[in-house]
């Protein structure tokens, strides 16, 4: 029963703090300095032409009312045309946002299944040169720029190296060659049983996945160890060493098995971050997604493309930390 | 269990490390008998210095930040070059021992813009801090404080600048006012302040039905005064922590906003921007974009070894 | 079986100096009741728990002689270790709420220091399991089988810890500060129960307590510990005849009703004996 009331608190918080994103968001759109009714007509329209449209964008009403206007558009996925694609924003982030999930599931695989023994090694090797050198190696995920990271993969893997393909999410060659159905490339090509198509689309993906990775692994391999060593100096630690359980025993059934559910919410929070990192490299690798797509409209001061894609990483966002939030409390046996 | 007192060790020195033995001021600061509230504290503070000089990893830190403090603070007076100084005719030069680390693409030397681009660094740093912890504080210590429907308001308010990740907000910010670096300061603030406000609420949580609290408010303290008295000074050691842990994260973000273009401008030194207009030499003159981002990883490793011993002395609970 | 332990010291570096916890004890232990009294950092439970070698990381751990049952603890190696923990001998912890592990249930951490020293599969663990929570006389086994640690009360979880220890039936069992934790009459419950199945098993037990008088009622022998050391060991009954002023300023400490006195005696340490 606890439980159920504990699910109900998390799935009432979510409609609130949705509309505080929405409302935080739509503020950001009116505050700008870009007027958007220039930003459609061209500064070169006639006086008549941009009053008729201010007023057809509802521009002369009031904040709330306004406000008001852009929540009926939100509900119907509305989020306006973007200027810079010529296309509406909602079509733009279907298409642009497959592309974003799949470089950070990707990434999130791969961090989680190097983090987690690195994590739980370092905490069972505490004080040792082991611990230093993990400690280190996460330490160093998390001062360096993920840029200068993504630039020096480039550098090395792909121009000096030749191990990577370059820049893009798939060889120009097959562009367009398998249909798009989901839009994550290695599922469509999958689908279509284009082998090619799924080694370029792999290829292509290991590089940004794994620069995006280091940084997941870092904050997981942290945290990781960081509740290990919170689990192993437990007094229940203790009581099955003093049963005669091998160490391998004590450490991964008895203390890893105390932090194995508050792990899966640090990486459904890690995985909901990876959208943040996306934006960066994405950038540096012409990965074309929504990150990307982010900040070629941020450039371009292409608002409505801002603010959508804003809106949907937020949601994005706060769907992770729900998921994360319901699944310690649905695993957790102390919950109840 | 390891709290044998050092008075056993004290009455024998047998039981001592010979090497320990060290100058009087020493025994004075370590002694178990304080003769004074003073000698006490600072004895203290001196048990926590011990600890902390022992991890070699968060001293290292330490150094490299009071290093690049001074540097910053003198860099006006040291800089062999005008950080702005164009000179066409040296484009990209290699390092060399008329230029440590090369020129760039306009043949301005990197290393004095380097060391101009800490002060660009520290200063948004400081900036930063200096908003949104006092911020941070405000907010979780009257939510925690008061309760109730103050609380309920807030926390909501919290919950939804944290629904964002931190670099989006920061983005979407900064292109509705405007790119430079005061936009960007308060776009990180407005982005960093939410953790700040959680943590101070749970301490103030947890401080707020403890005896000593009663025991003030019997004596007719105010509610201001109980908050602004006793729980703020109780609730700032773990913020320290996280104000260390998290410079670097700042650091990040405003190097990631100045390479994004929406930070510092160029000609800014601003080190995200350096990264930023040099990156197309990656392939080619590699050490113009990469002499930069060597800077702000040192920088933010520093702050993340210090931010980790900190946390270690002060907090060894969570480690 | 017997416990030889001769000038054992046990020490923890840190930042200001080496602390050393416990210095030069030397106990030796055969099929008895031994009871082992000391304030909180005396070095009871590090002595008690080096027998076993579940010392913290950092400790550094010395002895001239420290053996079970002429196993070298000092020198045996891990699986011998896991040999003795638990087969041979068990240890119950102060607080079940901690010394349980909260996301498995009571029954299947019985169940499984059952199989780990008793060839079975899961269906026979299971029994054994509840036999033993019979034994530990738990009215509902099936429930508290199946109850997670924050389900069940502080004595209820107790005797889960007890009952886990008995599993493989061991031959002596350290019981460090087993009641500290609990209400009143529930300790003279746990006491009793723990007394009956010593008794009845013909276990040797360890004691450790900080109650002086209790540990004298229960034990045949009662070993004195003060900043690391023993100060003073008594058979049971000799409580009176005890010499150690630290031993004799505890008994003075202790309010009587049979003997009221307008001032109860306060404990004044003297730093010679730490000589």
């Amino acid at each position: 029963m606890k439980r159920l009331k504990a699910l109900a608190a998390t799935a009432a918080s979510v409609p609130i703090t949705l509309f505080g994103l929405v409302l935080v968001t739509f503020l950001i759109g009116r505050v700008m300095p870009i007027d958007p009714v220039l930003a459609i007509v061209g500064d070169r329209a006639p006086a008549d032409v941009v009053a008729a449209v201010r007023l057809e964008l509802g521009l002369d009403e009031p904040l709330y009312v306004q406000f008001w206007i852009y929540l009926g558009k939100l509900a119907i996925g509305d989020l306006g045309r973007s200027v810079m694609t010529s296309h509406t924003v909602w079509e733009d982030i279907k298409r642009f946002f497959p592309a974003t999930m799949e470089l950070a599931t990707v990434a999130i695989l791969f961090a989680s299944c190097i983090g987690v023994p690195l994590g739980v090694l370092a905490a069972v090797r505490q004080g040792t040169k082991v611990d230093h050198t993990i400690r280190v190696v996460c330490l160093a995920g998390h001062s360096l720029p993920i840029f200068v990271l993504a630039l020096l993969s480039l550098l090395v893997f792909y121009a000096t190296l030749h191990w990577a393909p370059g820049p893009g999410r798939q060889d120009i060659m097959f562009d367009e060659q398998v249909p798009a159905v989901t839009n994550f490339l290695t599922v469509d090509a999958l689908l279509a049983r284009d082998w090619d198509v799924l080694r370029d689309a792999v290829a292509h993906l290991i590089q940004p996945a794994a620069v995006l990775a280091y940084f997941a692994m870092a904050f997981i391999a942290r945290m990781t160890r960081a509740f290990m060593l919170d689990a192993l100096a437990g007094e229940y630690v203790i009581t099955a060493r003093a049963k005669g359980l091998s160490a391998a025993r004590v450490i991964w059934k008895h203390a890893f098995g105390n932090i194995a559910v508050r792990l899966i919410t640090i990486m459904a929070l890690t995985y909901a971050g990876l959208l943040e990192g996306a934006v960066v490299t994405e950038t540096v690798f012409s990965w074309p997604g929504l990150g990307q797509y982010l900040t070629v409209s941020l450039l371009n001061a292409d608002m409505n493309a801002v603010l959508g894609a804003t809106l949907v990483v937020g949601v994005t966002y706060l769907a992770f930390n729900m998921l994360a939030d319901l699944l310690y409390k649905l695993l957790d046996p102390r919950v109840s | 269990m390891s709290a044998t007192s050092p008075t056993g060790a004290g009455a024998d020195p047998s039981l001592r490390d010979p090497s320990l033995r060290d100058p009087s001021w020493r025994d004075w600061l370590l002694s178990d008998t304080p003769a004074s509230r003073s000698q006490a504290a600072w004895g203290a503070r001196y048990r926590l210095w011990c600890d902390f000089r022992a991890n070699t990893l968060a001293m290292g830190g330490l150094i490299v930040i009071v290093l690049m403090v001074s540097a910053a603070l003198i860099a006006p007076l040291v800089v062999p070059y005008d950080p702005a100084m164009q000179d066409l005719t040296n484009r990209l030069a290699r390092p060399s021992a008329l230029h440590w680390f090369g020129t760039d693409e306009l043949g301005r030397d990197l290393f004095s813009r380097i060391l101009m681009g800490g002060r660009v660094t520290l200063g948004m740093v400081v900036a930063v801090v200096v908003l949104v912890a006092p911020l941070g504080l405000a907010v979780g210590c009257i939510a925690g404080y008061y309760g109730g429907v103050a609380d309920r308001v807030l926390m909501r308010v919290t919950d939804v600048f944290l629904a964002f990740p931190r670099l989006i907000l920061a983005l979407a910010f900064v292109a509705a006012i405007k790119p430079g670096i005061t936009s960007a300061i308060f776009a990180i603030v407005l982005t960093a302040w939410p953790p700040y406000a959680r943590l101070a609420r749970a301490e103030t949580l947890s401080l707020r039905n403890t005896d000593f609290i009663a025991a003030v408010r019997l004596t007719g303290a105010s509610s201001a005064r109980i908050v602004l008295r006793h729980i703020v000074p109780l609730c700032l050691g773990s913020l320290v922590v996280r104000v260390t842990l998290d410079m670097s994260s700042i650091i990040l973000t405003a190097a990631s906003l100045g390479f994004l273009g929406m930070g510092a401008q160029p000609p800014s030194p601003e080190w995200g921007a350096m990264i930023a207009t040099a990156r197309r030499f990656i392939l080619d003159q590699w050490w113009v974009p990469t002499i930069p981002g060597i800077a702000i990883f040192l920088v933010s490793l520093a702050f993340n070894l210090l931010g980790d011993g900190l946390r270690d002395v002060l907090d060894p609970k969570q480690r | 079986m017997h416990v030889d332990i001769q000038n054992l010291c046990i020490a923890f570096p840190g930042a200001t100096g080496i602390s050393h916890a416990v210095r030069n004890v030397s106990l030796s232990i055969g099929n008895e009741k031994l009871g082992i009294v000391g304030e909180s950092g005396s070095g009871k439970s590090l002595t008690a728990r080096s027998i076993l070698r579940l010392l913290p990381r950092s400790a550094r751990l010395s002895a001239d002689r420290l053996a079970f049952d002429g196993i070298d603890v000092l020198k045996a190696s891990e699986s011998a270790m896991r040999g003795i923990r638990g087969k041979r001998a068990g240890l119950i912890l102060q607080d079940p709420k901690y010394s349980l592990n909260p996301v498995m249930t009571a029954g299947a951490q019985i169940a499984e220091a059952w199989r780990m020293h008793r060839k079975g599969g899961a269906r026979e663990a299971r029994d054994g399991a509840m036999d033993l929570l019979d034994q530990v006389r738990i009215n509902d086994p099936a429930r508290v089988f199946a109850a997670y640690p924050h389900e069940l009360s502080g004595g209820m979880g107790q005797r889960v810890m007890i009952a886990m220890m008995l599993a493989p039936d061991p031959e002596l069992l350290i019981a460090d500060e087993p009641t500290s934790a609990l209400d009143a009459t529930v300790q003279a419950e746990i006491l009793r129960l723990l007394d009956d199945l010593v008794s009845r098993r013909g276990m040797a037990l360890i004691l450790i307590s900080h109650d002086l008088p209790l540990v004298s009622h229960f034990c045949d022998r009662v070993a004195v510990m003060y900043a690391g050391r023993i100060v003073e060991q008594l058979g049971a009954g000799e409580l009176a005849r005890a010499r150690h002023p630290y031993t004799t300023g505890l008994l003075e400490c202790l309010p009587a009703l049979s003997h009221p006195r307008p001032r109860l005696a306060v404990m004044k340490r003297d730093p010679e004996w730490l000589k």
